[in-house]
């Protein structure tokens, strides 16, 4: 149980730059005027949802790499992965790119987990530079994990809209610029949500868990960062995270902010708030770094969380286990 | 922790979530189905009139009013409003036929991406399919019930 | 005369709303208090309206409220009901394909238009 799960990485590997894009709906809300790219037409001059969301992602990594005033020779490795089977958009983006690629999937934790695999890689001193990248688009998660887009049914109160964005950072050595000093990995919760609408109550658990194990591991307790960042936990979820962590004697409600609950406008139409491998993707890439760049935040916990559940696990009645990993940002 | 332990806190936390759920809009929920799908059931009525006065009887009349009624379901869906009403009118829009069209349609233009044969025609039923099932199988037994009483 | 016949359709119309609309709040109220999907749903009331048909029920409040009984869903488990009872009555085949003849239309339909819609549209992505 007091065993640490927590790498601190020595040489601290540092976010060179970052890069963000999204659609047109996320546009609107608070990453609209820090992402890169804001997509007119979601379809993104492609003729499916799943080129789209590819070519999110390979925009996203180009943008990354440009933004560095880094060449695509100089990059080491791609640590990528989104939503669908077979973690295609991430493996049909990889393929635009010279430099190999690692395959990562987390559901929606996959921004935090390649972070933290990737500052495993540049702190090691692997690899020189790392790009970490994911993606994710409401169309084509919603017509894998629920129905067609034209079926006229109804989303519960719970239900959360996933982000059509992708987002992208590189890491690597240098001397300015945000550090990551240490990361969590995650443990896979599972507290029996079968209810596929609610992932909000199904993550929780998992965020939770990764926070406080962060917390001991590290001996800081919330009043130690200036924001922490959970990925897509929605409002039902966040106000879960808070009572979970309060009752392990951590009082986060101060400082902790939900990718999920921020990212759009009006969070009533949205129900619960955006979800996805993209919506962290996009909120942290954009918003987040920027700000902390701006000195506004100086020390960040990041800790998206994952649903790692298919369809067919959803089919045959199993419950949602969950996943997140933390990652320590400092400026 | 596992087994009757791990149980018991799964259950707690459930209950727990349960507590934080949002409220479902009971009332304004029902309202929105029972009118939309009153709505849906008049227009159904006005089309059975209007065969009427051509001179349809019987099953050509049935027959002729609910093919006109899985058309405007399948059209609406196929412009991209059907969902809409379903977003507003929940059960309303489900139940009536038109729902069934719009069952039926919905895959079949979503999946047509996949290829005409594996993706539009085989999985047009993956929602409806589950009703042709049960009811042809459901129609045999009662067929064959009352062909034994 | 003609006051009654307006009348008269009027009423016809009051029938349908409030039988149909009734059986959509029937629904909607399983669907609140349940995790019925949408599938689901279909499923149980064509079963109702197979069931209900078989039992005597449905057809009298076919004849009361028409449409707003037919075009529920549970109408048409009323019209493969009814199909296979009336088959039953030619014979044994009768009484096994009758279901299916008399859906026959309305699943022709679903298959044709739904084929012609792919033909025409796209799919579009949602903003709320």
């Amino acid at each position: 149980m007091n065993k640490s799960n927590t790498v601190f990485f020595k040489n601290a590997p540092r976010i060179l730059s970052s890069a963000a894009v999204c659609g047109s709906k996320e546009s609107e809300g608070i990453i609209g005027s820090y992402a890169d790219i804001t997509l007119a037409d979601d379809m993104f001059g492609e003729s499916t949802y799943e080129k789209a969301e590819c070519k999110m992602l390979s925009s996203a990594i180009s943008l990354v790499i440009e933004k560095s005033g880094l060449k695509e020779e100089n990059i080491d490795v791609l640590l990528s992965g989104d939503l669908l089977n077979q973690i295609i958009s991430a493996s049909f983006a990889a393929r635009d790119f010279t430099f190999p690629f690692l395959g990562l999937y987390s559901a929606c934790s996959t921004m935090s987990e390649s972070i933290l695999l990737g500052a495993a890689l540049v702190d090691g001193g692997y690899v020189k530079t790392a790009v970490c990248a994911t993606g994710s688009h409401f169309a084509s998660a919603e017509r894998q994990y629920r129905y067609p887009l034209e079926l006229g049914c109804t989303r519960p109160p719970q239900a959360q809209w996933t982000v059509t964005g992708a987002g992208g950072l590189l890491l690597g050595r240098s001397d300015k610029g945000i550090r990551v000093t240490c990361g969590t990995m995650g443990r896979v919760c599972d507290f029996g949500v079968t209810d596929v609408n609610n992932m909000g109550a199904a993550m929780a658990p998992a965020a939770a868990d990764t926070i406080i194990r962060h917390f001991r591991d590290t001996q800081t307790g919330p009043e130690d960062f200036d924001l922490i960042l959970t990925g897509d936990l929605g409002a039902l979820g966040s106000r879960i995270v808070k009572d979970l962590t309060w009752e392990k004697g951590f009082d986060i409600s101060n400082n902790h902010v939900d990718c999920g609950e921020i990212i759009y406008k009006v969070i009533e139409s949205e129900f619960q708030g955006g979800s996805g491998a993209g919506c962290s993707a996009t909120v942290l890439n954009s918003y987040i770094l920027t700000k902390m760049n701006a000195g506004l935040y100086k020390r960040v916990l990041f800790a998206a969380t994952g649903a790692l559940l298919s369809t067919v696990s959803s089919g045959q009645g199993e419950s949602i286990p969950c996943i997140s990993h933390a990652v320590r940002l400092e400026v | 922790m596992t087994g009757r332990t791990r149980e018991n806190y799964n259950r707690n936390y459930l209950n727990y979530v349960k507590t934080q759920d949002p409220p479902t809009k009971h009332l304004k929920n029902c309202a929105a189905a029972f009118g939309v799908g009153g709505l849906i059931c008049c227009i159904g009525q006005f089309i059975r009139y209007m065969f009427m006065y051509a001179g349809l009887t019987g099953d050509e009349l049935a027959g002729a009013t609910s093919v006109v009624l899985i058309f405007i379901g399948c059209f609406l869906t196929g412009l991209g409003v059907y969902d809409r009403i379903g977003r507003y009118a929940g059960a309303g829009s489900i139940v009536p036929i038109t729902g069934f069209a719009n069952s039926v349609t919905s895959p079949a233009i979503e999946f047509k991406t996949e290829g005409w044969i594996y993706g539009m025609a085989a999985k047009m039923f993956t929602v409806a399919g589950a009703i042709i099932v049960f009811g042809v199988f459901s129609g045999v037994l009662v067929g064959l019930i009352y062909y034994f009483i | 005369m003609v006051q009654a016949e307006i009348l008269d359709i009027l009423f016809t119309y009051l029938k349908a709303f409030a039988v149909g609309g009734g059986i959509c709040l029937i629904a909607q109220f399983i669907i609140n208090f349940t995790d019925l999907t949408a599938g689901k749903i279909l499923v149980y009331f064509m079963l109702a309206g197979v069931v209900l048909t078989a039992i005597g029920v449905y057809q009298p409040l076919v004849e009361f409220a028409g449409a707003g009984a037919t075009v529920p869903i549970s109408g048409f488990g009323y019209l493969l009901a009814n199909g296979a009872m009336k088959g039953a009555e030619k014979g044994f085949f009768y009484a096994i394909t009758g279901s299916l003849t008399a859906a026959s239309a309305g699943v022709t339909a679903a298959v044709v238009f739904a084929f012609i819609m792919a033909l025409i549209f796209k799919s579009r992505t949602k903003r709320n």
